[in-house]
């Protein structure tokens, strides 16, 4: 039987790990490889590394720390960040990515998905979202979080499906940071009504957060950071008990 | 010992590569008849799409070569699907070491089934040197659309809505449909199997 995913996140600049709070506020927690790593021994089931490095420099650097860490790593990672040409797509899986994710770039120019669908398959793309709730619902927000957009995150999770994006990796920015759970109801409508899986991200604090996303919302994937990073869970800890509560996970 | 992969125009090879890396062995990533057929282990690799995969084989005869290889070829994913005799994939005609039909996910009317399956799931009845050491029930990273049905050739099955064949195994021919090279100690023990053959 298929199982639920746990995907610990590890933001990246300048080839170290960080994390917003709140997207604000950066932190350092570690490097990137030993921690993914880490994470891979204890039983992580895959790994996203969001780089936010903002340089010149940048393709060739993330594609050498790519390579690291698929040396390295002997579980799936997708690598998301900036991604906004077919060549930088290219670059990342020739170095060893399992996986890219995209967002804003896609968002402004959907031809992206198809193309980068049509070019690497389906199952290589991931569409990454960051939505914000508001005046009743659920809108898209761009660049980090920082752009409002008029459009609705179920919207454009169903168009970019339509064109070959392979899974969604959706972020509530009201959830983010809170530790106070998933946001369940949009997770819920995705995971329900779209064929490809839905990562839930934004908000995990607790073991019971990840059930009720499973559970309740029928997430396929759960993603978290810092409560991975600063300890506060650890993954074999959050398998077990995720087990006794009847949720399918690997060991 | 030689350890070939075979360069085609499907994705994930670097992956074996860094996996065998990881056990101490180079890999060749090669499309070259020779160095192939000189390989003491050939690894047929592969994400990607059915036909155009065959297309670029087919302009190079790699088709009529791997069929012709005796020493341990092991096929993943893209190639355990392009070893079998037809991929209901933009209606593929493939190698045909494994006399199977590779069918795609179908979704039943009850409920959303989520294609390409993505993620880990688990193998069972499990009969082959590959799974020396591999747990019956392990988990293994898949992720497709396509599937090779059961059949005499199978040596472990898994499920996802229906059982189907996770690895087979004919002759010099060893092929999984998941990704051992990123399926953690498990995945890595599989791959270590096969060059220990």
């Amino acid at each position: 039987m298929l199982t639920k995913r746990i995907i610990p996140c590890l933001d990246i600049k300048d080839g170290r790990t960080v994390k917003g709070i709140n997207f604000e506020n950066i932190r350092d927690a570690g490097d990137p490889i030993e921690l993914g790593a880490l994470y891979a021994s204890q039983g992580a089931d895959e790994l996203v590394f969001l780089d936010i490095t903002a340089t010149n420099e940048r393709r060739k650097t993330l594609a050498e720390l790519v390579t690291r860490i698929a040396r390295h790593v002997n579980i799936p990672f997708t690598v998301g960040g900036g991604i906004a040409e077919v060549e930088d797509v290219n670059v990342l899986l020739q170095s060893g990515a399992d996986k890219i994710s995209v967002n804003t770039a896609a968002f402004k120019n959907p031809g992206l998905v198809d193309t980068l669908a049509r070019e690497f398959g389906s199952q290589c793309i991931v569409l990454a979202i960051d939505t914000r709730f508001e005046d009743g619902d659920w809108y898209v927000y761009l660049n980090g979080g920082r752009v409002k957009t008029d459009r609705k995150a179920f919207d454009w999770a169903k168009e970019a499906v339509d064109r070959g994006a392979g899974e969604i990796l959706l972020t509530s920015m009201n959830n983010d940071g809170t530790k106070q759970g998933f946001a369940q109801d949009i997770t819920g409508q995705l995971a329900q009504n779209l064929h490809v899986p839905v990562i839930a991200s934004g908000g995990a604090g607790t073991m019971e957060h990840f059930v009720e996303v499973f559970e309740n919302a029928q997430a396929d994937a759960a993603l978290a950071a810092s409560i991975f990073h600063y300890k506060e869970i650890e993954i074999p800890a959050l398998k077990t008990f995720l087990y006794g509560k009847g949720v399918n996970v690997r060991f | 010992m030689k350890t070939a992969i075979i360069k085609y125009n499907a994705g994930n090879i670097r992956s074996v590569q860094f996996a065998l890396e990881r056990l101490g062995v180079n890999g060749i990533v090669t499309d070259n008849p020779e160095e192939i057929m000189s390989a003491d282990r050939v690894i047929f690799p592969g994400v990607g799409e059915a036909s155009t995969a065959m297309q670029y084989l087919k302009e190079r005869k790699l088709d009529q070569l791997i069929a012709g290889l005796k020493q341990p070829v092991l096929g993943i994913c893209l190639g355990m699907q392009l070893l079998c005799r037809h991929s209901e994939e933009n209606d593929t005609t493939c190698i045909g070491v494994f006399d199977l039909e590779v069918k795609r996910f179908t979704s039943p009317v009850e409920n959303l089934l989520k294609i390409p399956q993505i993620g880990w799931n688990n193998i069972t009845g499990l009969h082959s040197v590959m799974f020396e050491h591999v747990p019956e029930n392990s988990y293994m990273y898949f992720v497709h659309s396509y599937y090779a049905a059961l059949g005499a050739d199978t040596v472990a099955i898994t499920n996802y809505v229906i059982n189907y064949s996770a690895a087979l195994q004919k002759d010099n021919f060893y092929a999984v449909q998941f990704h051992p090279e990123k399926s953690a100690e498990h995945g890595s023990r599989i791959i270590e199997n096969f060059l220990n053959l």
